[in-house]
């Protein structure tokens, strides 16, 4: 009964993935998610809606050049107008392309390499202090106590060096990497991962001290106002004239960053996909697969591991860097509170949760966690508060919400769940939501059927199918 | 390239953990294109002179060279650069790779593609990839797993993970191959043909051929000079016939004794 069902739902799926239904899935499911969302945008089904419709441009059985176009749709046209719409949503979009970002940089040393590094955040405190030194005015500060800023005092830089400092970061945070690779590739296993958990923190203490004897960081209070870059004239003006109509409220300058913020951040995730993508076809990526999977065996192939294991933190932390930057610019303030330990973990979540290893994977992930946290469970906390405060009962126990011990706060249930969930993906999917996959290569000896495989899972490693997830 | 100009040599080669003794004065060498064999009992320190051959060990005292430059200082991936090429007794493949991936990582320091050819996708890149693909293959042909290429390494058979493992080493380009123990676990049909393959990468590639045995058999068959250790010391060293009859290598297999008992 249970397995003829399952029978009847796989021939289903297989039947609305193969030939052109897919295209009419695809597009008809768009059209519900962004109805749904233009609609009512402050509902988080109608949201989760939409963003499975973007995922499913990536997983539906189509030709790249529509994949591409209908990604592209999502990401140029659909986005900012929905955004618009309702600014948070442009929040959560924003906040996943910053944590693909990181995932797919800390993909590349733990899933690529294998080198578990618990103390990633460093790279991406290095690009947000960067900006948030040269950005601000805490040049003229060195030698004032913090909280003490004279009003008048001028930035040292204009705001459009902030493009400039997104590729500074990305080297500064290559730098870094290389900085903390020099001493790790001397320990291995357990310690390493002590030693990159110690850096982390080494770091997240440096810009919380670094106060005294010269004002460099502002201490624990960080660094505020720090500087975006400036809008061309008329920009905001020409947004709603053309799409206003459409939005359905005036977008205010303020809001409008939240636009910008979006397409810059998109653009830096796609390069670091394409880089990762790149990296990992090549000889390069197979001597970090043969380093994580038997370091001896790869020295003894004439791979130089050290040299390899600097490249992956030097790449891995660039992607840190240049979001750093972009992070810093976005909120105008840094302060240490922002690269704790927790955010290590957090980022390395995403990775296992995604996929270690595998670049949609990881990418999803962050998608997953982010919405779980910003979304999600945040309106189930919410639900459960409402729940307190109001007459409810909860059935059989006969026990009223209110009663509720104020330790057991609905609030605090949030992580709880999350951890939940987490455990049991743990179980149940232990490789992750798209677990990675060695390329499959046409070669002339093999069966027919395993290279018509090969290409429709080629396909899925390709560039345009990834570049969907990441506009949700 | 003479055929007189010293292959591989080692001179005094001395390797020691803590207070044992793994290998001790070894001299050796090997010449261009031929087959020897290192035989001794288990814990004769045999892999331990391979690992420091190889560059995975480095050699407490004495000097190693090969094709008159001094290898005994460097790292294992560059000594692999210089030709060498090795396997390894417990089979190290790397697992979750498909197999001609692994035959392609063994074409590392053979790929001139520059992270800047990578990136941009360039046309050395292409070509050098398509190439490597190519040569794998064909590699895979001749070590006999042919059509296994989209396997994953750690699903093929024993045997075949061999064969992988040998196919990885030639992708290497190698001038000197070394096998350790190459036949261990096969059956006596399989070990059969991977002695025809070691004639052919011989004869057909030039390759010279360093292989650690257990199976005298094999030994015998193959090869055209055969070291004897025990103890981390070369204790014989000759043709196969010379070696079989030889008191000290017979007490070596066979213990204390047996070498007068058997004469007597």
């Amino acid at each position: 009964m249970k397995n003829s069902m399952r029978e009847s739902l796989a021939r289903l799926a297989n039947h609305l993935n193969t030939g052109r239904n897919p295209y009419v899935v695809s597009i008809s499911l768009l059209v519900v998610g962004t109805a749904l969302v233009y609609l009512s945008p402050r509902s988080i089904l109608a949201f989760l809606v939409f963003a499975g419709a973007t995922a499913m441009i990536y997983f539906l059985r189509m030709n790249k050049t529509a994949k591409l176009a209908l990604a592209v749709f999502v990401a140029v046209v659909l986005v900012p107008i929905l955004g618009a719409r309702n600014i948070f949503y442009l929040e959560v979009i924003f906040q996943i392309a910053v944590f693909a970002a990181l995932s797919l940089g800390l993909n590349i040393v733990v899933g690529f390499s294998g080198i578990l590094n618990l103390g990633y955040v460093a790279f991406y405190a290095a690009g947000a202090y960067l900006w948030g030194f040269f950005g601000s005015q805490q040049a003229f500060l060195l030698h004032e106590i913090p909280g003490t800023a004279p009003l008048d005092t001028p930035f040292l830089l204009a705001p459009e060096w902030f493009y400039v400092f997104v590729l500074l970061g990305i080297i500064v945070a290559a730098f870094v990497g290389l900085l903390l690779g020099l001493p790790v590739l001397r320990v291995r296993g357990d310690y390493l991962a002590i030693v990159t958990l110690g850096f982390g923190e080494v770091v997240r203490q440096l810009v919380n001290n670094l106060d005294k004897p010269l004002n460099l960081t502002n201490g624990p209070q960080g660094i505020t106002p720090i500087q975006k870059p400036t809008l061309p004239q008329g920009v905001v003006d020409a947004f709603n004239a053309v799409v206003g109509p459409l939005v359905g409220n005036r977008v205010t300058p303020s809001q409008f960053y939240n636009i910008v913020f979006y397409f810059i951040a998109l653009i830096v995730v796609l390069a670091a996909i394409v880089v990762t993508h790149r990296l990992d076809d090549s000889k390069i990526g197979r001597a970090w697969t043969a380093i994580r999977e038997d370091e001896l065996a790869a020295t003894a192939m004439g791979i130089p591991a050290n040299k390899l294991k600097l490249a992956a933190f030097a790449v891995g932390a660039s992607f840190a860097g240049g979001m750093g930057v972009i992070f810093a610019a976005s909120r105008t303030f840094v302060s240490p509170d922002s690269f704790n330990f927790m955010q290590s973990i957090g980022v390395l979540t995403m990775v296992i949760l995604g996929g270690i290893g595998s670049i949609p994977g990881v990418i999803i992930g962050a998608a997953v966690v982010i919405i779980l946290n910003l979304q999600v469970l945040q309106s189930f906390s919410l639900y459960l508060t409402q729940l307190r405060q109001s007459d409810a009962v909860i059935p059989i126990l006969n026990f009223a919400w209110k009663d509720l011990s104020t330790q057991l706060d609905p609030a605090k249930y949030q992580r709880l769940l999350f951890g939940l969930i987490l455990v049991l993906m743990m179980i149940y999917r232990p490789a992750g939501l798209i677990p990675a996959s060695r390329r499959i290569r046409e070669l002339k000896g093999t069966p027919d059927a395993s290279v018509s495989d090969g290409e429709t899972n080629g396909d899925a490693n390709g560039d345009a199918p990834e570049e969907a997830d990441d506009d949700r | 390239m003479t055929d007189n100009e010293p292959f591989l040599v080692t001179e005094g080669v001395v390797k020691r953990f803590g207070g044992l003794i793994a290998v001790n004065k070894m001299d050796f060498t090997i010449d261009r294109g031929k087959i020897y064999s290192i035989i001794g009992p288990n814990g004769a320190g045999k892999t331990t002179f391979f690992n420091t051959i190889s560059g995975i060990y480095r050699a407490d005292e004495g000097s190693i060279t090969f094709k008159g430059k001094h290898i005994g200082r460097m790292s294992a991936d560059a000594i692999t650069a210089h030709r060498i090429a090795r396997t390894f007794q417990n089979i190290r493949l790397f697992s979750s790779m498909t197999v001609v991936e692994n035959i392609m990582v063994g074409g590392y320091t053979r790929l001139r593609q520059s992270p800047l050819d990578i990136l941009l996708r360039l046309k050395r890149f292409r070509d050098e990839e398509r190439a490597a693909e190519i040569k794998a293959e064909e590699l895979m042909e001749y070590v006999g797993v042919h059509g296994l290429g989209n396997e994953l390494a750690c699903n093929l058979p024993y045997g075949a993970q061999r064969r992988v493992e040998i196919a990885r080493a030639l992708a290497v380009e190698p001038e000197l191959l070394l096998l350790d123990e190459p036949t261990a676990g096969m059956n006596p049909h399989e070990s059969e043909d991977a002695l025809i393959l070691f004639r052919r990468l011989r004869d057909e590639l030039g390759i010279a051929i360093l292989l650690i045995e257990h199976d005298m058999r094999v030994v015998m068959k193959v090869s055209e000079r055969i070291t004897v250790m025990d103890y981390g010391e070369k204790i014989a060293e000759g043709e196969p016939k010379d070696i079989a009859a030889n008191p000290k290598v017979i007490e070596a297999y066979l213990g204390r004794g047996a070498a007068s008992g058997l004469s007597a």
